[in-house]
Parts: C-alpha cells; structure tokens; sequence
C-alpha cells in the first residue's frame, strides 16, 4: 500500500515512540486521518525526568510535556487503553468498547514497571514501582515524608531514583542481586565505578542479596525491607525497580508474536507467530523486540529514549512504504544508545555493552568523574561507554554504524 | 541558517554531535560547542540534530535576512 492509498492510520500510544511516528507520517506526507490512542489521561510527556528532577527539584513539580507539532492534526483518545487487535478486520478496540478501524496501524505501547512476582502475596502499601507520571507524583510525595527509603534494583532506573532521593537527604537504601549495580548491562568495572558513586554520595549500597519479603507495622503499611542475608532494613517507602515489562497484553490473541515484546522483522513491521509480517502493521518503542547484530542477532527490546524516537520515525516510513517494492526503506541499524545522570555523573553510552565479552578500559578516575571503556564480542566493538568524555563516544559510534551498515557484526 | 543552543538545557548527552559532527562538538571539558551560522547545505543534519536532542535544547532558524547597506 502505498502513502497516497492509506486513508485512516492509528497510533497505539501517545508516548514517545507514538507522538514520534505520528510526526514522521505527517511529515513524509500523509495527509489522511490520524488518530492517537494512549492509556494515560496525560498528553504526550517524556519519561528520563520522572527519575530525576521530577523526584529531587524543589517546588511544584511540573510534568515534563513533549511538543506536539502543529501540523498534527490528530484525533486524540487519552485514558483509554487499547484492549484488542484483529488483524484481519484491521479493527482495534478500546477499554470503553470504542472500536477503530484502520489502513495502517503502528503499535508503540511501551513497557510497564515490573512489578511483584506472580504467586507471591500481595505487596504492602508503601511499596510501588515507577513507571508514569502518577507514579512519579506519589513516589514524590511519599519521599517528601522523609522516611528511609529502600531501592529494589541498582539499574538504571533504580539508581537515578536512589540518587534523587538521597539529594533529597533520605536514608537510602539500594538493594541489587548481583555483585555490582548494572553488572549485566556495563559489565564489572562500570559496576564498580557506579557503586562507588553511590556509595560516596551515602547510599548504603546491599549488593549480592535479594528481598525475601516485607515488614509492615501495626496500620498494615510498609516498616521495613527483610533481605535474603537474614537482615532487615528500616522503611518508610520501598521501590520495586527490576525493569520493565512490554506491554503486550492487549495483543493476547491476535495471532502476534509477542513473548518479551512484539517481534518485528528488520523493517519494524510487525510478525506473526508463524514468523510472516502483518500487512500494514509496525511498531516502535519499548514494546519492540527485534534481532539485534551487535548481539550476535539475538532478539532484544531497548528501552531506551533514542530508541524510541528512532524507531518512531523508522516504523513511519516503514508503514508509509507498505508492500511497495521500490519504496521499502533501508532496514532500521540505528546504533542503540543510552544514559543516566548519576551524582554529578554524566553517563553515556552507544551501542550495546551488555553484549560483549571483553572490556577494555582506557580511562578511569572516579575523582575527577572521568571513564572510558570499550566493549568488544569476538574481538569486534560492540559498545562503548564514558563518564565526563561525551565526546570521544561520536569516534566510537561512528565505528559502530559502519560495521552496521556492512553488515559486519 | 542560525543555530541556538541553550546551555542551561545542554546535559551532553551528544546526540547532536552524532548526528551533525560538522556543525557540533565537545571541548575538553564534554561541554558542547557548535558553529552559529553553518551553512545551508548542512541544513537537514542541523534539523536531525534539533529532533534527536532529548532536552530539545537546539533551535534551527533561518539567517536573518542581509541587511541593506
């Protein structure tokens, strides 16, 4: 199908990826009726300062809202959740039982906090994730309190939240299962470098021990954190940060391919579970998993900002272009890329470290805020990663896109 | 083309820098520095640059008109 054929396309999402690809239709020229769908009340707001400033500045808090370009021209339906797909019908329906027809469809529904382990009782008031806004606003006010704090998971997300509340004075303690905060994602030595951030700014850093289970008080809310190293830790609020899930639920169903995200081939159309694309559906975002060659092709969803907005415009091309042989656009190869703001430090990413097997360390001063490390799979870069040398990243990114665009790695 | 960068919103996150290394950079110190009137060729990188900033802090607008001498 081709642009000039599409007469009513739907975006499911009114986040970044969706705002984003919703932009690019307009912009590559689609001139029909667009209409997005998104499960928040909120219009599109952008997420990397809900777990910073949003927590720690002082004053009003106010939501950090991503520009909708005037020329949009969409139909929005916000605090409605998509909660079915028929392909066949080209047909999506809403929790309110509106039903939305469709020539195209791009499904950019994000990621949810992962939450309390299936089968396990119910968790305590006092102990929350954070994934939106609302979410945001009540952890806020629950620091605001300035009760201990006990930070589930040392990721990204979970530091970020564990550095904004300790800017704030709280006692803050950081749980993380394995033996260094981020050890999977940027291997040991940047492990290390972040624990020592952590630590210095005093956090009490618990690495190599999980949550065995909660402690409440007398009014049945949360008063302490049990560990699985027989100790308990005093709290007031307890944040369960182990990453998200995409949201997929909705697609239950459909006869997609949705295990850890919804998988599309490299083009970002969306596939079935006999692996054949659905014709004038992509994705982008969050909900995403496609091959990845800088893992050795194996199938990973990034959540990550860059991400988001990339594959946003990518996915409208891709739609735009449909079944038009001559109009299929390049495969999406963007370099993944990734930060966090930690105590001053300005981590930085491109690639993806969590894939390599060998790291190379060329600079490391944990005072003057400085780190620069390579990442290696099978003696090829596949990441890097620094601290205070944005700058020395473009020459490694660089590398990274033409190995992509050889299809090297 | 004039492009404006707000430093107070500037967190070098060096998207900018990747997309349009001719018109942006880093000194020594990861702060961003860029050229304030690239040329007009340069003018869908500068774009792609002020779309892919997450703290949307690059503004791309047209050289101001030649003034009559």
């Amino acid at each position: 199908m081709r642009a000039a054929d599409h007469r009513e396309l739907v975006v499911v999402g009114a986040s970044l990826a969706g705002l984003r690809a919703a932009r690019c239709l307009r912009e590559q020229g689609f001139t029909g009726a667009l209409t997005i769908v998104g499960d928040e009340p909120h219009p599109p707001y952008d997420r990397p300062p809900l777990s910073k400033r949003v927590l720690s500045a002082p004053g009003r808090p106010v939501r950090p809202e991503l520009p909708v370009p005037n020329g949009l021209r969409a139909r929005w339906l916000l605090g409605r959740a998509a909660v079915r797909l028929d392909p066949a019908a080209r047909a999506v329906t809403l929790a309110d039982g509106t039903r939305l027809t469709y020539d195209g469809l791009v499904v950019a529904t994000g990621s949810t906090a992962r939450g309390r382990p299936p089968g396990e009782p119910p968790l305590p008031p006092g102990v929350v994730t954070l994934r939106g806004w609302d979410d945001a606003l009540a952890l806020r006010a629950a620091l605001t309190e300035g009760h201990p704090l006990v930070v589930v998971g040392a990721g990204f997300l979970g530091g970020e939240i564990a550095a904004a509340a300790r800017e704030r004075g709280l006692d803050v303690t950081l749980v993380e299962a394995a033996s260094q905060p981020l050890e999977g994602a940027l291997g040991a030595t940047a492990g290390a470098y972040v624990a020592a951030l952590h630590r210095e700014a005093g956090i009490v850093l618990r690495t190599g021990t999980t949550v065995e289970g909660f402690l409440t008080g007398a009014d049945g809310r949360l008063a302490g954190v049990h560990l699985g190293d027989g100790t308990t830790v005093a709290a007031g609020t307890a944040v369960l940060a182990w990453g998200g899930v995409p949201s997929t639920g909705w697609l239950a169903g459909s006869g997609l391919a949705v295990d850890g995200g919804v998988h599309c081939d490299p083009w970002l159309r969306v596939l079935r579970t006999d692996g054949s694309a659905v014709p004038d559906v992509v994705a982008a975002g969050d909900v995403v998993r496609v091959p990845q060659p800088l893992a050795g092709g194996a199938r990973m969803a990034l959540g990550h900002w860059t991400n988001a907005v990339e594959q946003g415009a990518a996915a409208a091309a891709a739609l735009l272009a449909g079944q038009d042989p001559d109009g299929t656009p390049a495969p999406f190869r963007a370099v993944p890329s990734f930060w966090s703001d930690l105590h001053g430090a300005r981590i930085r990413s491109v690639g993806l470290p969590g894939a390599a097997d060998e790291t190379r360390v060329v600079e490391h001063d944990l005072t003057g805020r400085r780190l620069e490390i390579a990442y290696h799979r099978e003696g090829r870069l596949v990441g890097a990663l620094t601290v205070g040398r944005t700058g020395r990243l473009a020459s490694y990114r660089r590398a990274l896109e033409e190995h992509l665009a050889s299809g090297t790695v | 083309m004039q492009i404006t960068v707000d430093m107070t919103l500037c967190e070098s996150h060096g998207q900018c820098v990747f997309a349009a290394p001719e018109i942006f950079s880093f000194d020594d110190d990861d702060r961003l520095v860029h050229e304030a009137s690239p040329p007009d060729a340069l003018r869908d990188k500068a774009e792609k640059s002020a779309a892919v900033c997450p703290v949307r802090a690059i503004t791309v607008s047209p050289a101001s008109p030649p003034t009559a001498s």
